[in-house]
């Protein structure tokens, strides 16, 4: 076994240190070092999008991932999206929508859904079901999700428009 | 119980669409499942899985993977007692505990690859994994059976010499790979055939598809020194996973407490055990806990999909369009072990139509494949699959409209099933009624090498057991607690129901499912049964509450208890205009120590029907399928929550679709599966489908106080035969295989 090394980054804003072995993928740092169970495993081969996390901004499966390469990076998972208090209006949207049923896919989608909103603030239907086609969810057939991420993009702008 | 069904400007919270109240803990990550379980001294365990589809065990030597640093415990069969072989009911399936004990850990021989041979518990999960190579295991490799019509022959290699056929006429002589031979008899079949003007007649086939819930199976479990067996786990049935834990460790189940997390999807696939049994027998050698989670790949291999079947079916109906008979022999693999849902199949298979004379033989095939599981309408959309296209085919044939033919034909209150059983009220008439009316049927199809499709299904979905207390506050809020595993929202649906009886805001009921120790006896998540059986287990429970707080104010009043009234939140006599209290006062005055129970045993219920309207578009040169619109239709007595029958139905139909045209094992010919990842095993993704419309019908059946009716399993029923249906329309071909792959339709229509 490979000795294990320091990986310094910030997770869901907080500076973070933890040891990784180089062979394992950030969900495994994530989910067992890290206790951030929220970034779920679908398929640990970058098929289901149940781990989507943002590293640097961007949308990544955090399995198809190692945790060393986040040394120096930031990273976002679901539990950086709200606090106790607020909801993140994604995540409101989902819940007003009824987007969710077992909800293990969910933390993927609102991670992908918040990403696609940060690039394109009003996304067509025909954008939203391209841009999720890297998240599988077996429950809903998908109809609820869609309408969860067009009122996604209402609430961002409204809350938008509130502060112009 | 009450007969008499609530009436309907009485209902607060029924009907309305309230917040899941899960919604935020998993929209946030919070929600713990089976898979994000941690106790402090963890021990990681992992499964070796056979590499053959058929072979005799030989000899096992863990000695060297127990040496290995790390390493805690190995454990295999031997470390199980001996099991009874007796068969009980799971949900729609049915367990034997010999067999089960058998494919938790492999005894004498592996049935199909992937079949768990022996589990180890380690430090790390990569320690484990590791370790797994170093248990020896030497074969004796035997000749696989994975093709069911091969599997039925006398020309083959037999999986369990001590099976013989259990068949109409009694019980077979020789062993044989046919478990179970059924058949259901009506009328005078030949006569039947005689008086039709047009026959049909047609030979099916379907492969195994799994449930691909996108949680794997996951327990942990932990010894207390009091010899409590506490297992966390990700079932959809905890008080089903406790007894077979209990029967498989033949350990009392009052020592066994199952503690349901939430779960990543189910689908049937989640009643059968697999990893709690290992996870216990390791936690108890290495006195630690021990955690079992699957990887992707040993869920595909390791458990119970739906059958792959044959299906041969013939339909005669006259020039006008009435069916005179039917015949259909299915032939459903049950995979490694007996069990398939080939009754269940054999029951749908025509259940949506008056058929006067018909005979449905049924076969249980054992097969080099994992045993399978209830998935969705276990058996349904195999046998819808043939039904509603040779339905259509012979629509065709005598010039008629699909859905005239259907409604010429369609079963009603009364009409007496292949199976011998009466329906009850089951609106399939309403239903094509409903697609009849739709503009989705109406609207003309718009371009070049488009279908558009329909067709109808009936499932008949599951009463039994469901328990639920609801204990009062001294605020007025009540915590309602049951045994039933919340897979898609039923702590919501429940709990609507309670607050609907105590006529309190549907805010002030905290639902929670709890554990084994916490509450009796309850059966497991499935057949539909959730919303309406733990529902009405949720109204008992209110009705008690109220029943208590009439004797304490009658008490208090000093007025006789058939005096004390409730309305709207607030008790009164008929003794007296002067006297009132509301329920929250009532329940501060009591310090909250008032509780009620409902214990049910739900043996009347109903099915339900439903149908799809399906348009599809074929490339012609890639042979791909692209469904455009999609119309669903269902009854569903009353929706509770219209939201959650909204996504039981559009989730149903999209696995359907994935049924249709995208999903199966894929075998080679010594039984190893070639697509076991999500990337070859391909699940509908949101570019695949388009929105589905959900058409709810509120036919209600009586004997439920709302007139609630079971929906989560016929919406997957109908789409596969609908896109067959749009399909052959559009291409003037019909395809008789599952799934619809691009190949397929190329081969039909001779391109390739």
């Amino acid at each position: 076994m490979s000795k294990k090394q320091v990986v310094s980054s910030t997770i869901n804003g907080q500076q973070v240190e933890f040891l990784t072995e180089p062979q394992q993928s950030l969900l495994e740092c994530l989910r067992d070092t890290l206790g951030l169970t929220g970034s779920k495993e679908g398929c640990n081969d970058g098929n289901c999008g149940a781990c989507s996390v943002l590293i640097d901004d961007r949308l990544v499966n955090a399995c198809l991932v190692l945790g060393i390469e986040i040394d120096g990076k930031d990273v976002v998972t679901v539990e950086g999206l709200s606090n106790i208090h607020e909801l993140h209006p994604v995540q409101e949207a989902f819940v007003l929508e009824d987007g969710l049923q077992c909800g293990y896919c969910t933390p993927g989608f609102i991670v992908a859904t918040k990403a696609l909103l940060d690039k394109n603030a009003n996304p067509t239907e025909d954008e939203i079901r391209f841009w999720l086609a890297g998240n599988l969810c077996r429950c809903t057939g998908y109809d609820k999700i869609v309408r969860s991420v067009r009122l996604a993009s209402q609430l961002m702008n409204d809350a938008k428009g509130d502060l112009s | 119980m009450s007969k008499k069904m609530i009436e309907r400007d009485k209902h607060i919270s029924v009907g309305t669409r309230p917040e899941r109240m899960d919604a935020k803990d998993k929209v946030t990550g919070h929600a713990l499942y089976g898979t994000d379980i941690s106790l402090p001294g963890l021990l990681h365990g992992r499964v070796l899985r056979s590499p053959h589809a058929h072979a005799r065990i030989v000899s096992i030597d863990t000695s060297k993977a127990e040496a290995l640093p790390g390493v805690f415990a190995v454990v295999i069969a031997n470390d199980l007692p001996e099991a009874d072989d007796r068969t009980e009911k799971a949900g729609e399936s049915t367990i034997n505990y010999k067999f089960l004990r058998d494919n938790n850990l492999a005894s004498d021989k592996v049935l199909y690859v992937g079949h768990a041979v022996a589990a180890l518990a380690a430090k790390s999960p990569d320690i484990a994994q590791t370790a797994l190579e170093s248990i020896e295991v030497e074969y004796e490799i035997l000749e696989p059976v994975l093709d069911v019509r091969h599997a039925m022959s006398d020309q083959t290699q037999v999986l369990h010499e001590q099976i013989r056929t259990d068949g109409p006429d009694g019980s077979g002589d020789t062993p044989s790979n046919i478990a179970q031979h059924i058949r259901h008899v009506k009328g005078d079949m030949k006569k039947g055939f005689s008086d039709a003007d047009v026959i049909v007649e047609r030979e099916f086939t379907t492969v195994p598809v799994h449930q691909s819930y996108l949680e794997s199976h996951a327990a942990t479990a932990v010894w207390g020194m009091d010899g409590t067996l506490t297992i966390y786990s990700s079932t959809q049935g905890a008080f089903l996973a406790r007894n077979q834990v209990s029967e498989l460790l033949q350990y009392p189940m009052a020592k066994i407490k199952v503690i349901p997390t939430e779960v990543g999807g189910a689908f049937g696939g989640k009643n059968p055990t697999y990893v709690e049994t290992p996870a216990a027998l390791l936690a108890r050698k290495t006195g630690r806990p021990v955690r079992v989670v699957m990887s992707r790949e040993e869920v595909i291999l390791g458990t119970g999909p739906g059958s792959g079947t044959a299906i041969k079916v013939k339909v005669g109906a006259t020039k006008l369009g009435k069916i005179t008979a039917v015949q259909a022999e299915l032939c459903y693999e049950a995979g490694a072990y007996p069990g398939s849902p080939v009754h269940p199949g054999a029951m749908a298979m025509f259940a949506a139509y008056d058929i006067p004379n018909g005979q449905i033989d049924g076969y249980d095939v054992l097969v080099n494949k994992p045993r399978v599981a209830a998935y969705r309408a276990p058996g349904a959309p195999q046998s819808a699959f043939a039904c509603e296209q040779i339905i259509d085919e012979i629509a065709q044939k005598i010039g008629m409209d699909g859905v005239q033919f259907r409604m010429e034909n369609a079963a009603s209150e009364g009409t007496e099933r292949l199976d011998g059983s009466l329906h009850k009220s089951i609106a399939i008439k309403e239903i094509l009624g409903v697609i009849e009316d739709h503009p989705h049927y109406n609207e003309p199809i718009e371009g070049p090498n488009q279908g558009r499709g329909v067709a109808i299904g009936f499932w008949d979905n599951w009463g039994a057991r469901s328990s639920v207390e609801i204990n009062v506050n001294s605020d007025g809020t009540v915590n309602l607690i049951s045994g039933s595993v919340d897979l898609t929202g039923s702590r919501t649906t429940v709990a609507m129901q309670a607050a609907d009886v105590l006529e309190i805001p549907f805010g002030n009921v905290k639902s929670s499912m709890v554990d084994t120790d916490s509450i009796s006896y309850t059966d497991t998540s499935a057949g539909s049964r959730t919303t309406m059986a733990t529902g009405l287990a949720a109204v008992e429970a209110a009705r008690d509450v109220l029943a208590k707080l009439k004797v304490e104010v009658a008490d208090m009043w000093n007025v006789s208890l058939d005096s004390v009234i409730y309305s709207k939140g607030v008790f009164g006599t008929t003794e007296s205009n002067l006297e009132s209290i509301t329920f929250a006062d009532l329940a501060a005055k009591l310090s909250g120590q008032i509780n009620g129970h409902g214990n049910v045993n739900v043996e009347n219920w109903a099915g339900a029907g439903g149908g799809t309207i399906v348009d599809v578009e074929v490339d012609p040169e890639t042979g791909q399928v692209k469904v455009l619109r999609c119309t669903a239709i269902q009854n569903a007595g009353k929706a509770i929550h219209p939201g959650h029958v909204e996504g039981q139905m559009q989730g149903g139909v999209v696995q359907g679709i994935g049924w249709a045209l995208y999903e199966g094992y894929q075998y080679d010919e010594l039984g190893h599966v070639l697509n076991a990842n999500l990337l070859d095993y391909k699940l509908p993704t949101s570019l695949d489908v388009p929105s589905i419309e959900a058409v709810i019908i509120e036919k209600p059946f009586p004997s439920n106080p709302y007139g609630a009716r079971g929906v989560g399993e016929t919406p997957i029923i109908s789409p596969a035969p609908a896109i067959a249906n749009a399909i052959q329309q559009a291409l003037g071909k019909r395809i008789e295989q599952l799934p619809m792959t691009p190949t397929t339709l190329l081969e039909k229509i001779g391109v390739i």
